[in-house]
């Protein structure tokens, strides 16, 4: 049992931070935000030259034969900078759907830059069940036509390709008889209506009328893509999980720095004890999120789908609560300063208080994890 | 990265399983999983097994007679240890002051102290707080006055843990009134039986005296039980404490705990069904397990941390504040199952050996006064507030 880096990993990890601290000042990220696209496409090439595209996959993937702790890695160090590129929805998400169906043509375009993906798997009545699923995929000429709605699809107007389950069979709860499909942008009877997110990320809804696919456009098998989609959204959860430690550790320096300086009553604010305590809370949650967040990476490998779900469940919702209250601190010590779209501080807040709600909140994975029978203790 | 034991980090872990099940008595078993009163005997008992088989000083450097164990494997060795339902470790000989004798003491204090320590022969207890002294360690007053080959010492320490059985009592006492604060200070270590030493109780609000105060009336302490120089009592103090808080989060007895919350649960009635069907009760449960386990992922951090050669620093500290706040709420989830049968106060029902039926479940008569003892775990050992203080200045650099 080691929680220690390997020293591939300290690479990555030193790799990654550097490109943060020298290429993402928050100056340019803004500006970034701002352009038309949201995120710089350059950024994603030298992404796929250092590795990074590539660093989660396995080799016989064309990946370098990392995992779910190698995406933590980078998406640890992508929360310092409040990273803009869709590294989660297409490397993330996507990518890993695309090694578990086996779509390796897809694979090697993606580690290469050359490809962006987004997966669409919120529903407007679903809140956060994955099985509820009322888009429809209809048999049509040995293949289908889907139709329905699908929110909030991140880094949708960017992709390539959307995986999109839709229902082949079953009710609109049950978890068999959904099916993973491979979209391809611009096809005919979809629309999307695209839009930026509070927090600086790009999304757009999802509406499908009668877009017809082949046989080919299934991702893994029919009527069985719900344990697909679940194991993605549990890697998606051990990256957010990362992401999330990586903007509290940073917001954790932020706030003492700001402390140090900012001066009332003719001294600085960190010579008041209530302060300094208040700030120390703050440390400790963020150290403990980081602990949570590699927990989480190592254990979203294992083999069996329920101790998988635990130790995702288990991170995202202490995470999520842990999260909420670390940004509210880091705001209100601050004080007026934090509530201005101008300080920094704000959007790692908005970014942290966005990620309790990705993939289920607090509430929702608290839940999750008490259902699977809370801390089991391995033999 | 890696979650799973290595081969032959499980092998140790099951050697120790199957030495704990099978030389653990099983009526100190019983009084641990009971919640019952400890005697001195079942401690001693207890810690003797340990040394017949060389565990009982894992921190201890293998020249001294320590295991020579990794950080990992003293971190599975407590685990099993607070799971199993053993008692603890009295840490005031082993775990606080051998390791300052080792670090500070003479040759002759060495040979004097040590051995006994290790087999239990000597009990020891922690003469620091005074009723003036607490958080602001430093403004101790117990003054030790130097007369030829002695020193007088007169004064009181108080929260004197388990001084009832006590042989020996390591103290701060102030050897230089004139000198500043942490400057006029010294370590010193105390026969209990010298005479013009006496031993009140304190009763806390769970109605035991687990904690006493320790009077010193002229009592005469030979000045070669003075460990490290006078007046640099303060260093040798510091250098204690670091110590004191390894294992304060206790995984172990925390794991150990959360099964009797849920055991207990399981056998409360609630709503036609258990307690632990509640969907309200479960998910404050779950609340406490994933504390639990973020507590345990940020300890096997700092483990990974030390096992790459870095030496435990403020990190003590964290783990000290959610340890000790996992406790409570821990207790606090107990006294909440148990519900109207937290009522009944039976002092007699903890002791061992108690034969009348009990009031209620027979689990109940333990859970309310734990609950209300666990209120100290964020007090001692430096206050949690104390420690927040630590992480200030040298973690935030405030």
């Amino acid at each position: 049992m080691n929680f220690a880096f390997t020293d591939e990993q300290k690479l990555l990890a030193d790799s990654v931070a550097r490109f943060v601290s020298k290429d993402y000042p928050f100056e340019a990220r803004r500006k970034l935000m701002a352009s038309e696209e949201g995120w710089s496409r350059a950024h994603w090439k030298s992404f796929a030259e250092l590795g990074w595209l590539a660093a989660p996959f396995a080799e016989d993937h064309g990946g370098l034969g990392g995992g779910p702790v190698e995406a933590a890695i980078v998406m640890e160090a992508f929360g310092k900078g409040l990273v803009l590129e869709p590294y989660l929805p297409t490397v993330v998400l996507g990518g890993g759907l695309l090694a578990a169906g086996g779509r390796r043509d897809l694979l090697k375009a993606l580690v290469e830059g050359a490809l962006q993906l987004s997966l669409a798997w919120v529903e407007p009545k679903a809140r956060f069940d994955l099985a509820h699923v009322e888009t429809r995929a209809l048999r049509k000429d040995g293949g289908f036509a889907l139709s329905g709605q699908k929110g909030v699809a991140f880094n949708g107007a960017a992709a390539d390709w959307i995986i999109v389950p839709a229902r082949t069979a079953g009710g609109i709860k049950d978890k068999q008889g959904i099916t993973l499909f491979l979209v391809p942008k611009g096809a005919p009877g979809l629309t999307l209506r695209p839009y930026r997110t509070v927090d600086g990320v790009r999304a757009a809804e999802v509406a499908l009328e009668g877009v017809t696919l082949k046989a080919e456009h299934v991702l893994g098998e029919v009527d069985w893509g719900h344990p697909l989609l679940e194991a993605a959204i549990d890697r998606g959860i051990a990256a957010v999980s990362a992401e999330a430690a990586g903007i509290m550790g940073h917001i954790v320096a932020t706030t003492r720095d700001y402390l140090k300086t900012r001066k009332q009553f003719g001294v600085p604010l960190a010579s008041f004890q209530v302060l300094q305590h208040r700030a120390v809370d703050v440390y400790v949650l963020s150290e403990q999120a980081t602990a949570m967040a590699y927990r989480a990476a190592v254990l979203v490998a294992a083999r069996e789908p329920a101790d998988r779900a635990r130790a995702v469940s288990a991170a995202k919702a202490w995470i999520g609560k842990a999260g909420r209250q670390v940004g509210q601190e880091a705001i209100q010590m601050h004080g007026g300063m934090g509530m201005t779209e101008e300080m920094p501080v704000s959007h790692y807040f908005k970014r942290l208080t966005m990620i309790d709600t990705l993939f289920g909140d607090h509430r929702f994975h608290r839940r999750r994890f008490a259902a699977l029978g809370g801390h089991v203790e391995k033999d | 990265m890696n979650l799973d034991l290595s081969p032959e980090l499980r092998a140790f872990r099951d050697e120790v399983r199957a030495f704990i099940k099978a030389e653990l008595p099983a009526d100190i078993r019983d009084k641990v999983r009971k919640g019952l009163q400890l005697e001195r005997d079942d401690y001693v008992r207890w810690q003797k097994i340990l040394y017949k088989k060389g565990w009982i000083a894992p921190n201890w450097p293998k020249e001294y007679g320590g295991p020579g164990w990794t950080p990992m494997q003293r971190y599975i060795f407590d685990e099993e240890v607070g799971k199993s339902g053993a008692p603890r470790v009295i840490p005031f000989g082993l775990v606080m002051v051998a390791p300052v004798i080792m670090k500070f003491g003479t040759e002759a204090q060495k040979r004097e102290h040590l051995p006994k320590i290790l087999s239990s022969e000597v009990w020891w207890c922690q003469g620091y707080s005074e009723p003036g002294a607490g958080s602001d360690l430093a403004g101790l007053k117990t003054r030790a006055l130097r007369e030829g080959d002695h020193y007088t010492v007169n004064g009181q320490k108080t929260w004197t843990t388990l001084a009832q059985y006590a042989d020996w009592i390591f103290c701060l006492v102030r050897t230089d009134p004139a000198a500043k604060k942490q400057e006029g200070i010294s370590f010193l270590l105390i026969d209990m039986k010298s005479p013009g030493v006496t031993v009140k109780p304190i009763v806390t609000m769970d109605g035991g005296a687990e904690v006493n105060e320790v009077f010193f009336d002229n009592v005469k302490v030979p000045v070669t039980n003075l460990v490290g120089p006078e007046n640099q009592g303060w260093t040798v103090a510091k250098y204690l404490l670091g110590h004191e808080r390894t294992n304060i989060a206790d995984i172990g007895r925390a794991k150990h705990q959360l099964a009797r919350v849920k055991e207990i649960a399981a056998a409360e009635r609630a709503d036609g069904g258990s307690l632990l069907e509640d969907e309200d009760f479960r998910d404050r449960i779950a609340e406490v397990e994933l504390d639990l386990i973020a507590l345990e992922a940020t300890l096997l951090r700092i483990v990974a941390a030390e096992t790459g050669g870095r030496a435990p620093g403020a990190e003590a500290s964290l783990i000290k504040i959610k340890g000790s706040e996992l406790q409570q709420q821990l207790t606090e989830l107990l006294i909440e199952a148990v519900g109207y049968y937290g009522f009944p106060y039976n002092r007699d029902a903890m002791e061992h050996g108690w034969n009348e039926p009990p009031i209620g479940p027979d689990y109940a008569a333990p859970l309310a006064p734990a609950y209300f003892n666990t209120r100290k775990t964020t007090i001692y050992g430096g206050s949690n507030e104390v420690q927040r203080g630590i992480l200030a200045k040298f973690v935030m650099g405030f």
